[in-house]
């Protein structure tokens, strides 16, 4: 018999445990990854000077690969008395990686502003912190909500790689199921359908939340 | 970022890992970290390949196969999609041979990169396939080509210049997912990494070198996939303006 529904109902429960330490995870790291990504594109355009300097940390974090970052964070930084246990260097990375990544998305949403928005700012006197919170913000972040999203959903799937430093989500309960038992068939098909799931229902979220936010803002 | 930027980058790097080679305590990780490199590349390599084959076929075959065809396309492209580059990889390596089929690893992990990534090229094959003009389809259907002719003739070759920037997005994923591998027993550069971390506990120089040497492979390719769009979309500015 190569798939034994008997041993696949006795991990559900234990899977499914595993499944809210990554969905945790997920959820804070998207967290880090949206809020420091519009940091990130707000003082580019607000502090011109920093553009470079950030357009080359952008292309830095973007051109090397996520697993090495957290490995970086798990094992460079306790070297300099920076002692992360494995989740939170784990979400700290995958959040930092995605900010990358999210701060281009806002970029491209700040860009397609029109530019009698930023002139009108400018004629009523509005300080730079009221223009970005109360005119540009609100405009500009509806039409990129499905490129968020994306990253969402890609975020979600990038989590697996936090096994590699031992954080108990998913992945990583697969695997030690698998080594105590010697079936590895189970845990890893339910962990790949768990995904699947998992993606193509934030997948339709993000299509109806697309549609709501379109019907609301005219253009 | 303009090319120039990316070289004056890709310099950097470069200089500094050679700078780094200079220290007794760098240049000693790097013969075997180079080594892992060029494993990386040649799954890197392979899979790119794979990927763009699979790309490809499962967009033509979305769009013009018979109907037992194209759902097998797009549950490919959704399972692949769908699921995270890491579980198909474990799913390739332990999970298939439980029914008989055992894969070396190099095998699965240019397996596994190679489909991950097609999927995705698949839409944007698709895209760059619909957004050729409506008259060019409507011209080849005119001259009285057949779809194989239309598409090989007319509609590839400019819906190619379309592709070059998204296949290039991707294949640096893939690139970066190549450090994945790793986990399967392969020997590439991530693995070299940790395995020399563990044996020596010089984390900081060898994490500061991978770091490096990931990064100039990955300007390595931004740079060629940006110089052969500038190419191929030179010649398309040429025929547009005849």
């Amino acid at each position: 018999m190569i798939w034994d529904w008997a041993f696949t109902f006795e991990i559900l429960p234990v899977l499914a445990r595993a499944a809210i330490v990554s969905i945790e995870a997920t959820l804070l790291g998207f967290a880090i990854a949206a809020s420091l990504g519009l940091v990130l594109a707000v003082v580019r355009i607000a502090v011109p000077w920093t553009g470079w300097t950030i357009s080359v940390l952008v292309e830095l974090i973007r051109s090397t690969p996520l697993l090495i970052q957290i490995f970086f964070l798990y094992f460079v930084f306790p070297k300099f008395g920076v002692v992360l246990d494995a989740f939170t260097a784990g979400v700290l990375a995958i959040g930092i990686h995605y900010a990358a990544y999210c701060s281009e998305v806002y970029r491209a949403g700040f860009d397609n502003i029109h530019r009698g928005q930023w002139e009108a700012s400018i004629a009523l006197n509005l300080s730079s912190w009221t223009t970005f919170r109360d005119v540009i913000i609100p405009q500009a972040i509806p039409p990129i909500v499905p490129a968020l999203g994306n990253y969402l959903v890609a975020l979600f799937k990038e989590t697996p790689l936090l096994s590699a430093i031992a954080v108990l989500e998913l992945m990583q309960t697969a695997k030690i199921i698998g080594s105590e038992t010697f079936r590895y068939t189970e845990p890893i098909t339910l962990v790949g359908l768990f995904f699947l799931a998992m993606s193509l229902v934030s997948a339709a979220l993000i299509r109806s939340l697309e549609g709501a936010l379109n019907r609301r803002t005219v253009r | 970022m303009g090319i120039r930027t990316l070289l004056g980058m890709l310099a950097i790097a470069l200089a500094v890992i050679g700078l780094l080679a200079t220290n007794e305590n760098y240049s000693l990780f790097l013969p075997a970290l180079l080594e892992g490199a060029v494993l990386t590349i040649e799954i890197a390599v392979l899979s790119c390949l794979l990927a763009v084959v699979m790309g490809v076929l499962a967009a033509l075959a979305r769009m013009y196969g018979p109907a037992p065809l194209r759902w097998l396309a797009t549950v490919y492209v959704e399972i692949f999609r769908g699921t995270s580059a890491l579980v198909q990889l474990f799913w390739l390596f332990f999970v298939l041979p439980q029914f008989g089929v055992t894969l070396d690893a190099f095998l699965v992990a240019v397996l596994a990169l190679g489909l991950n990534v097609g999927a995705y090229g698949s839409e944007v094959v698709r895209g760059a396939v619909l957004a050729v003009g409506r008259g060019q389809w409507e011209a080849s259907t005119a001259l009285n080509m057949s779809r194989a002719q239309m598409l090989r003739r007319i509609i590839l070759p400019q819906a190619f210049v379309a592709m070059i920037p998204p296949w290039g997005n991707l294949f640096i994923e893939l690139l970066k997912s190549t450090a994945l591998v790793s986990l399967i027993t392969l020997s590439d550069l991530a693995f070299k990494a940790q395995q020399m971390n563990q044996t020596t506990l010089k984390t900081i120089p060898i994490f500061t070198l991978v770091l490096l040497i990931y990064l100039a492979m990955s300007l390595v390719l931004t740079i060629a996939m940006r110089l052969l769009e500038k190419r191929a979309s030179l010649g398309l500015a040429r025929g547009r303006t005849v």
